[in-house]
């Protein structure tokens, strides 16, 4: 083995099924792996987290397993400016954040990247489902082979640089397939379930995070009808998200949803099912993967939320490099502050953040 | 990797052969309990004796003032409780400084939780702490004073003698973590006039896993595990019998022939920092340039992170250390650095050095090649150094 001409990769871990069995394909495919957790939070009782104490540990046991370099990085600063306080500051702003995207955008493809460029390391990989193709001097973002695991929505704003130095070992495979080879090489964490929720949240509980985190103490404020009634009164417009139905603390006699975060006047704004529904949104803070830039109306399929289906849309340039979605079907609950994601066919186009 | 060069003896070292060849027996064919009377329980009573003997002669003690604990926390965690707790109707008033070990503050911030009040002396630019302050800290219920010898992560050797005399003619009692101290400095409990003492096998080519609590006579100490009778009803639980040998053996040699080893450590630590200074600039020795244990080298390099030097000098076979190794994942900026008044983002880019006999002037010739380089990439990468 020329172990000299290996190039070098530095592997996200987090203990997980997914990470572990990167690290094994990785090594399969001849490059020299360097694991890294990423210790990003402390401050709280939750051990099982993506990046706790007993995360580090599987990690570590999974690294030692394959006889690959095992480091853990402290990232607490960089995620605490780049996540943490932007979750915050978009709730208390009456949007819904999904911080998984700030954290690939600032921390795995930011700092991460950084430090295993300063060290002479050639790529940075995690256990993301989804896969880079250099087509034609432009590094694409694909979906995954197994659809159910596709999570391309969630680094739709990697840029070209990030792109070329990352790999993505598990975009090929199965879900099935990589728990399989997780069992064949004896990883304690085969059976582990998927990470579903917020890694920083204790029993995703948001509310109170949201509390214990915020300088700005929620104020009580009204909730009304769309024709502006008082229906009763809300304590934090922080607890709400566009689309929700329970939780609201008043009885209506008929379903009603929230349709709209009133930041100015600390409303929420009430209604019905129907009025959830809309045929156009806009978009900002765009990134474009497929193309340079978008100067005239293209048609695409558009993803509104990281399990939403996607839908037939023409997404049109607009000033100040912001962009307006029309769909070809009314959509239910397109909520600020989550992204927007374009694809045609299996490819993403790019995306943005959605506004009001 | 072609070669490994181990730079980190503060954390722990390489156990002696010799060291071991005495702890072998006891770990194979001599496995009696020390308390039993039949014969091979009495060779290895007879074992404990004679390194009770060693660890006494090695600091001027007397055999019945050692007892043998799993380590040097252990020991710590002893002193400071053992005593609190049985002298807390005399006062509950405890002086330490805020550059001690974790195993020493955090007993300390425990017994806050019990209603002891604790003083947290701060040390000068250099690491050193001001007897003036001392002085003035002392209350008529302080019942301890607390100073470590020499500092884990800086080196800096604390004014001992000076905090003895002061203590002793207070009838205060004075614990010393010596644990980074034991083999490097010539301790002497009589004459520094020291009540308790910590010291930790593994930091002077011993086995790890055992350690060593000085007892003044007299003095008024609580157990803290309790059990069988062992170690005169003081500590219970059936003796290492193999660790407490070999610790005893590691002392004999340790604190033989100090003043050669420690000129031959002190020229390779004045070579490594005049050489790390020389060549790169923004470098800043930490802790005190003279006042310093003789293997210990501790810099910063401005505008990067300790982390990302210590993982590229891995890759280069440099073991070497960012603060202290006991955190247990990943690394803060230490507390010891932040005491000394450096700036968050200074303190995060320190780089430990600490050698021993083992190491040679070509050692420190490799790193002075290899250090330059990585520091200045570093450099060129990081959002620090813009920002200045």
């Amino acid at each position: 083995m020329e172990k000299k001409n290996k190039q070098k990769v530095m592997l996200g871990m987090s203990g997980g099924v997914d990470s572990s069995v990167a690290a094994y394909l990785l090594q399969q495919e001849g490059y020299e792996v360097i694991g890294v957790t990423m210790q990003i939070w402390t401050d709280t009782s939750n051990d099982d987290g993506c990046c706790s104490l007993s995360a580090v540990e599987d990690a570590r046991r999974v690294a030692n397993k394959l006889g690959i370099a095992y480091y853990v990085f402290n990232m607490k600063e960089d995620f605490q400016k780049y996540v943490i306080e932007y979750f915050v500051k978009e709730y208390e702003s009456g949007r819904t954040p999904n911080p998984c995207i700030a954290c690939n955008r600032y921390v795995k493809f930011g700092s991460l990247l950084d430090k295993a460029k300063s060290m002479n390391i050639d790529y940075v990989a995690t256990g993301h489902y989804a896969i880079i193709e250099k087509v034609e001097g432009r590094y694409l973002l694909k979906k995954a082979i197994d659809d159910t695991k596709d999570q391309s929505y969630v680094l739709y704003n990697l840029n070209q640089e990030q792109l070329s130095k990352t790999l993505f070992p598990l975009g090929k495979y199965k879900k099935s397939e990589i728990r399989e080879i997780a069992k064949e090489l004896g990883f304690g964490v085969a059976s582990k379930p998927d990470s579903q929720e917020i890694c920083f949240v204790d029993d995703n509980d948001y509310n109170n995070f949201i509390k214990t985190h915020s300088n700005n103490t929620s104020s009580i404020g009204e909730i009304v009808d769309i024709q502006g009634n008082v229906l009763g009164h809300h304590n934090g417009i922080t607890k709400f998200t566009i689309g929700q139905r329970r939780g609201l603390g008043i009885a209506l006699g008929k379903p009603m949803f929230v349709v709209d975060i009133d930041i100015e006047n600390n409303r929420v704004i009430l209604g019905e099912n129907d009025d959830l529904f809309v045929k156009e949104i806009y978009a900002y803070d765009l990134n474009w993967i497929s193309i340079d830039k978008l100067d005239k109306p293209l048609r695409i399929k558009a993803k509104i939320r990281y399990k939403a289906q996607e839908q037939d849309a023409t997404v049109e340039p607009l000033e100040e490099g912001r962009v307006k979605i029309i769909f070809d079907e009314k959509q239910r609950a397109a909520t600020p502050g989550q992204s927007v994601v374009f694809y045609k066919d299996n490819t993403v186009v790019g995306g943005g953040i959605i506004e009001k | 990797m072609s070669k490994t060069i181990y730079l980190d003896n503060a954390a722990t070292t390489k156990l002696n052969p010799k060291v071991l060849e005495e702890m072998i027996p006891y770990l194979s064919d001599m496995y009696g309990n020390a308390s039993s009377i039949y014969h091979i329980g009495r060779e290895s009573r007879k074992a404990l004796d004679l390194a009770r003997d060693k660890v006494a002669k090695a600091l001027n003690a007397i055999s019945n003032e050692i007892f043998f604990t799993s380590g040097g926390t252990e020991a710590d965690n002893w002193a400071i409780k053992g005593v609190a707790f049985a002298n807390e109707k005399k006062g509950k008033h405890i002086i330490t400084t805020n550059i001690e070990h974790h195993a020493v503050l955090h007993t300390c911030q425990y017994l806050e939780k019990y209603g002891f009040e604790v003083t947290y002396l701060p040390v000068k630019e250099n690491g050193i702490i001001d007897i003036k302050d001392l002085n003035n800290a002392l209350r008529n219920d302080t019942i301890l004073v607390s100073v470590m010898f020499a500092n884990n992560e800086i080196g800096t050797i604390q004014p001992i003698k000076e905090i003895g005399k002061i203590t002793r003619e207070r009838g205060i009692y004075f614990h010393t973590d010596a644990v980074q101290a034991v083999g490097n400095i010539p301790i002497d409990v009589e004459d520094l006039k020291i009540d308790l003492l910590s010291l930790s096998g593994h930091k002077f080519n011993g086995p790890k896993g055992v350690g060593v609590l000085y007892i003044k006579r007299g003095i008024n100490i609580l157990p803290m595990i309790h059990g069988g009778g062992q170690e005169r009803n003081k500590r219970a639980g059936t003796e290492n019998v193999a660790g407490i040998v070999g610790i005893g053996k590691a002392i004999e040699l340790a604190t033989k022939d100090i003043e050669k080893k420690n000129k031959k450590l002190t020229d390779l630590r004045d070579m490594t920092i005049k050489g790390l200074i020389e060549r790169i600039p923004d470098t800043i020795l930490n802790g005190d340039p003279e006042k310093r244990l003789p293997g210990n080298v501790n810099v910063c390099f401005k505008y990067i992170e300790g982390e990302s030097i210590l993982l590229m000098l891995d890759m280069k076979g440099v073991c070497a250390s960012s603060g202290s190794a006991c955190t247990s994942g990943s690394l803060d900026p230490s507390h010891v650095l932040l005491a000394i008044g450096l700036p968050h983002e200074i303190a995060h880019g320190s780089l430990r050095l600490t050698f021993s006999i083992e190491n040679t002037k070509k050692d420190v010739e490799y790193l002075l090649e290899t250090i330059p380089p990585i520091v200045e990439r570093l450099r060129q990468m990081s959002p620090l150094i813009s920002k200045q």
